[in-house]
């Protein structure tokens, strides 16, 4: 079947199903090009008409006559079939016995005269009803018993809308009923509350609602996101006042595309880095001080300023991500996210080679690093590697994909002549 | 009363054509053929057509936009105009330029829908204007809407109709309710409006097309599904026909939340995952038809290309396509060499299907070739390793590792959800200083406004934090290995009360859902339904309805029930004559109902068991569900 990439060995080795990738180095994506070609290098005239395939679909005949739909009938008639529909024996409780359907009740002609029972099947079958005679509150819930026990939303929501309305015709009681509301359901009722704030357009005053959800009782976890909510958008505002009218070279050569206002922590995150790279801690729009109000941890700091700095090309800021130095002063690069994801993100804004292929040799996992070069070519470090694995047929294999006389191409050709190398086949 | 009329009509109607449309089929050699859906379709045209007779003269109708799709697989703009329908609008919830006298509204029981048009009624009485209306709801009414036009003082001014287009039938084994709010609704927001809509379906179903001798579920909303046929079927007529299918089985999507969190990877789940299928068509964009325009294309049976790899594991596609590119190759080549007769017969009889595949194979290996670039560009191999590992309780630590990154990384926001849903179902929720973690490093990279999101999520038992007892899972599990089975299942009696979990663990293990490591799974000769999966995991929703079907029941499935906390069910038909035709192929036709939504991969699963099994499966869902589907519905980020 298809031919896993080195780095997916052990994953695959490993377990138990068979190789399938959706890389596009695949055999059979290949294959599938090829067929592509095929298909579309078929000549046919192309005269026919575009309708073919919507003519494909699966359509019912065409219109019939409607009288036969429209008879007129008798409304539904109980036939005397002796076959009843069983029910779910294994829940007794959930068993009504006894229809509510007595002849008696078919020949009384006064609506009032129903049980809470017939009152509840009549709406549910949408025949003339009527609640007045459901006056106490008790008749009241009986008829919202009868509509839940037979599951009908419809006819619950119907019920529980009269009962609510004697419910506000009673303000004591109205007060005590949202008291209780709020008690048993507290938390997912405060963040209703604190919903609203995206229903108000201006940002003042949705900085100020927010600021007002502070005093709220949330839970310890939910109450350090909202106060981060409050923060950030009272930033946010600072910051977008000022760049609005800002004239600084960056703003110039990387007009905004968007206004700041009420995106993520992590988008502001990047903005800073993009716009404010290098400014000191203590204004609102420096990374540090970003990093710092929200507590963002290093990794996610590191891959923020990295995509950043990296869409404005800026090699050397990538570097200094990584530079740390030990105590003799040498610097040596470290990253608390794994090489390989920072080869990625460069490439992902077009790193030139030379870049890549620094941080190629970064990468740690031998298998991880060679499919990376293999990847981007990053010819050297292939060349390197193939030769430290004295792996000659893979040298002679990848020397045929590059170009005849280029430099990579006369390096393969050097160390296969080196005769003090022992290849290993 | 008249809709109770129209639909007593509608059903008298059935038993009129029902005689001569019925399957004529009577011999099968293996699977059985399935009912005739179309009959429905034409069940619901006629009884809209009623229903805009009722209003007569020119009208200008407006149709509530997710009704329009379902709309146009019934009906067509001739035949809407054929019954003085002068101009479509689409329900836009703003003020309405129309010079009609007369306004009809076709719209799903939605009060902010039924508010809108109060608001237009009042507009005109402001301003002077005459005009009549008419809403149409479908599938049914509510009081609550009713109350609205009562409460907007409109009542009088308003006529309303009920439109029982319950189902819609995609494709020659998939009937839709079309109702994916029926999801957030019954299971997030606990309201029960849509469960006699779906109680309704399968009366209908069961008018049209007969009797049932069993019928099995489990869920709390298909058990009370179950009742409200019951009473609906009780209260009307009943049929003593020749059944088409006679098992029925109810489930909830509560169930089994892991396989719709699932990236699909059967061609036909890939393409609803990447392309989003809407009522059964979807559209490619210029990338696939390699043109500057997009097509939109029906994907069912009736594509000979697409009926042949929709069940297939996406590895397989590619294969097929190149085998059939040749052959297509091979037909067209037959021209060279032909004199002018044979050329003739060529064109009359070969060339115009040689076109059609032609063109359906090319849209094809266009979307296999953008489904690849897509695919690859979003590492797709780290998240289905990731998945897999998730599913086997392998290397969670990673896992974890991999998801954090995916969400430092701001890719995509669903996938994210998604990866961080299954972790905490497959582990039993998450370690409180991982759950924290996660939920800040979410809530930084994607907007703080999802609070609520999380929220709803840890109510309906998708994302959850590991509560102090709950460690006890590990002691059991360790008990377990020292104690006999009747005493582990005490044991877990005992645990379970603590608090309502997932035991995905478990039920995976006594389902044997994820097969046992280190064997091969040939993905061309698929063995069990876990191909659906790569061969890493057999849906839940699947192997419980295998389970039930093979045991008749529930009987030694009790443990499995208890993880899943019970609520399942089985009875059998009153129909006394069902002994004699036990053998018929009727018996061999399973319908499956779905509420809250169903995956296509469920569905290529249930035809891969089907094939197995000389059965066939008719899935009945209230939508067609995919992870993104399920998880949009539970966000809560804007206004």
């Amino acid at each position: 079947m298809t031919r896993a990439k080195p780095e997916d060995d052990e994953y695959w080795n490993s377990s138990k199903f068979k190789a399938f990738t959706f890389d596009d180095e695949d055999d059979e994506f290949s294959q599938l090009k090829e067929s592509k070609r095929a298909v579309n290098s078929i000549l046919v005239d192309e005269d026919e008409d575009e309708d073919d395939v919507e003519r494909v679909s699966w359509s019912g005949e065409p219109v019939g006559s409607i009288s036969w739909s429209v008879k007129e009938t008798a409304s539904s008639i109980r036939s005397g079939s002796e076959q009843s529909f069983p029910k779910i024996d294994t829940t007794p409780s959930l068993s009504k016995q006894g229809s509510g359907y007595s002849l008696s009740s078919l020949f009384k002609g006064n609506l009032h005269d129903l049980s809470p029972e017939e009152t509840v099947r009549r709406m549910q079958k949408g025949r003339p009803f009527s609640l007045e005679k459901f006056r106490s509150l008790q008749d009241k819930l009986l008829l919202l018993d009868e509509a839940v026990a037979v599951y009908d939303g419809n006819v619950i929501t119907a019920v529980s809308q009269i009962l609510f309305r004697e419910l506000m015709a009673r303000d004591v009681a109205l007060r005590h009923y949202v008291h209780y509301l709020k008690e048993m359901g507290e938390q997912k009722l405060l963040l209703m509350h604190y919903k609203e704030h995206l229903n108000i357009k201006d940002e003042g005053r949705r900085r100020d609602f927010l600021k007002s959800c502070l005093s709220l009782p949330f839970s310890q976890d939910d109450a350090t996101h909202v106060q981060d909510h409050y923060t950030l958008l009272e930033r946010q505002i600072i910051i977008e006042a000022s760049d609005k009218k800002a004239d600084a070279e960056i703003f110039k050569k990387f007009p905004r595309k968007a206004s700041i206002l009420n995106m993520p922590i992590i988008t502001t995150l990047y903005y800073s880095c993009f716009y404010h790279y290098g400014e000191s801690e203590g204004t609102f729009s420096s990374p540090s001080n970003i990093r710092k109000t929200f507590r963002i941890s290093e990794k996610q700091y590191i891959l923020t300023a990295l995509g950043a700095r990296a869409k404005l090309k800026s090699w050397f800021d990538v570097d200094s991500l990584f530079n740390t130095k030990n105590w003799l002063g040498y610097t040596k690069k470290k990253s608390p996210i794994g090489f390989h994801r920072v080869v990625d993100i460069l490439h992902k804004n077009s790193a030139p080679v030379q870049v890549l292929q620094e941080y190629v040799n970064l990468i740690d996992d031998p298998d991880l690093k060679l499919s990376g070069a293999l990847k981007y070519k990053c010819h050297d470090v292939v060349i390197n590697t193939y030769r430290d694995l004295k792996d000659r047929q893979q040298l002679i294999v990848y020397r045929e994909k590059l170009e005849r006389d280029s430099p990579e191409y006369r390096k393969i050709q050097e160390l296969l002549n080196n005769v003090q190398i022992r290849w290993k086949n | 009363m008249s809709t109770i009329q129209t639909e007593a009509a509608v059903y008298s109607a059935v038993q009129s054509v029902v005689g001569s449309l019925h399957m004529a089929h009577t011999e099968w050699k293996d699977a059985p053929g399935l009912p005739d859906f179309s009959l429905l379709k034409r069940l619901a045209r006629d009884q809209l057509i009623f229903l805009l007779e009722q209003l007569p003269g020119k009208k200008d109708l407006f149709i509530d936009a997710d009704l329009m799709s379902p709309l146009d697989r019934i009906a067509n703009v001739t035949i809407l105009k054929q019954h003085e329908v002068d101009k479509l609008y689409k329900v836009e919830l703003k003020p309405i330029v129309s010079s009609s006298d007369q306004l009809c509204f076709l719209i799903r029981p939605r009060i902010q829908t039924v508010k809108w048009i109060s608001d237009l009624v009042n507009a005109d009485k402001v301003a002077g204007r005459f005009r009549r209306y008419k809403i149409i709801f479908t599938p049914q009414k509510f009081y609550a809407c009713e109350t609205v036009l009562e409460e907007q003082g409109v009542y009088g001014d308003v006529t309303t109709d009920e439109w029982n287009f319950y189902i819609l039938p995609l494709d020659d084994d998939i009937l839709s309710l079309e109702l994916p709010e029926f999801f957030r609704d019954n299971f997030l927001e606990g309201d029960q409006r849509w469960v006699t809509t779906a109680g309704s379906a399968l009366r209908l179903l069961q008018s049209v097309y007969g009797s049932f001798s069993k019928v099995y579920g489990i869920g709390r909303c298909a058990k009370m599904v179950y009742e409200s046929w019951r009473e609906l079927m009780e209260d009307g007529e009943q049929r003593t026909r020749q059944p088409e299918f006679a098992k029925v089985f109810l489930v909830d999507r509560d169930v089994d939340f892991v396989t719709p969190l699932c990236s699909q990877v059967v061609y036909e789940g890939l393409v609803d995952d990447l392309f989003r299928i809407k009522c059964g068509s979807v559209e490619f964009g210029p990338d696939v038809t390699s043109s500057d325009k997009s097509i939109k294309v029906m994907l069912n049976s009736q594509d000979k290309v697409f009926s042949e790899i929709r069940n297939e594991h996406f590895s397989n596609v590619f294969g097929f396509l190149s085998q059939k590119a040749k052959n297509l190759q091979t037909a067209y080549d037959k021209r060279r060499g032909m004199d002018i007769q044979q050329m003739k017969a060529f064109v009359a009889d070969e060339l115009k299907g040689l076109k059609q595949e032609h063109r359906l194979l090319s849209l094809h290996i266009g979307a296999s070739e953008s489904m690849m670039k897509k695919k690859t560009k979003q590492d797709f191999q780290e998240l289905l390793k990731t998945e897999h590992s998730l599913l086997e309780g392998f290397e969670i630590r990673e896992c974890i590792t991999y998801i954090e990154e995916h969400i430092n990384r701001q890719v995509s926001m669903i996938d994210s959800l998604r990866l961080l849903c299954l972790l905490s179902i497959t582990e039993n929720g998450l370690l409180s200083k991982d759950y924290r973690s996660l939920k800040a490093q979410y809530l930084q990279s994607y907007g703080i406004e999802h609070l609520l999101t999380f929220a709803n999520l840890r109510q309906l038992g998708l994302l959850e934090e590991q509560q102090a007892g709950e460690t006890l899972t590990v002691m059991e599990s360790k008990v377990g290995k020292l104690v006999n089975d009747k005493t582990v299942g005490k044991l877990t009696d005992a645990f379970s009360s603590l608090a309502k979990k997932s035991n995905f663990r478990a039920l995976s293990k006594r389902l044997a859902l994820v097969p046992k490591s280190g064997e091969e799974y040939d993905l061309r000769v698929p063995r069990d339904m876990a191909y659906v999966f790569s061969g890493a995991y057999i849906p839940l929703s699947c192997k419980l309805i295998e389970q039930v079907l093979e045991r008749d029941g529930w009987t030694g499935m009790e443990e499995v029930t208890r993880m899943l906390n019970g609520q399942e069910f089985a009875v059998t038909g009153g129909s006394s004559s069902s002994e004699a035709r036990s053998k018929t192929d009727a018996q061999r036709i399973v319908l499956v109902m779905f509420l809250g939504g169903c995956t296509f991969s469920e569905i290529s699963a249930l035809r891969f068991l089907g094939k197995e099994r000389g059965c066939r499966f008719i899935v009945v869902t209230t939508a067609i569900t995919n992870s993104s589907r399920l998880l949009e519905a539970l966000l809560d980020n804007s206004a």
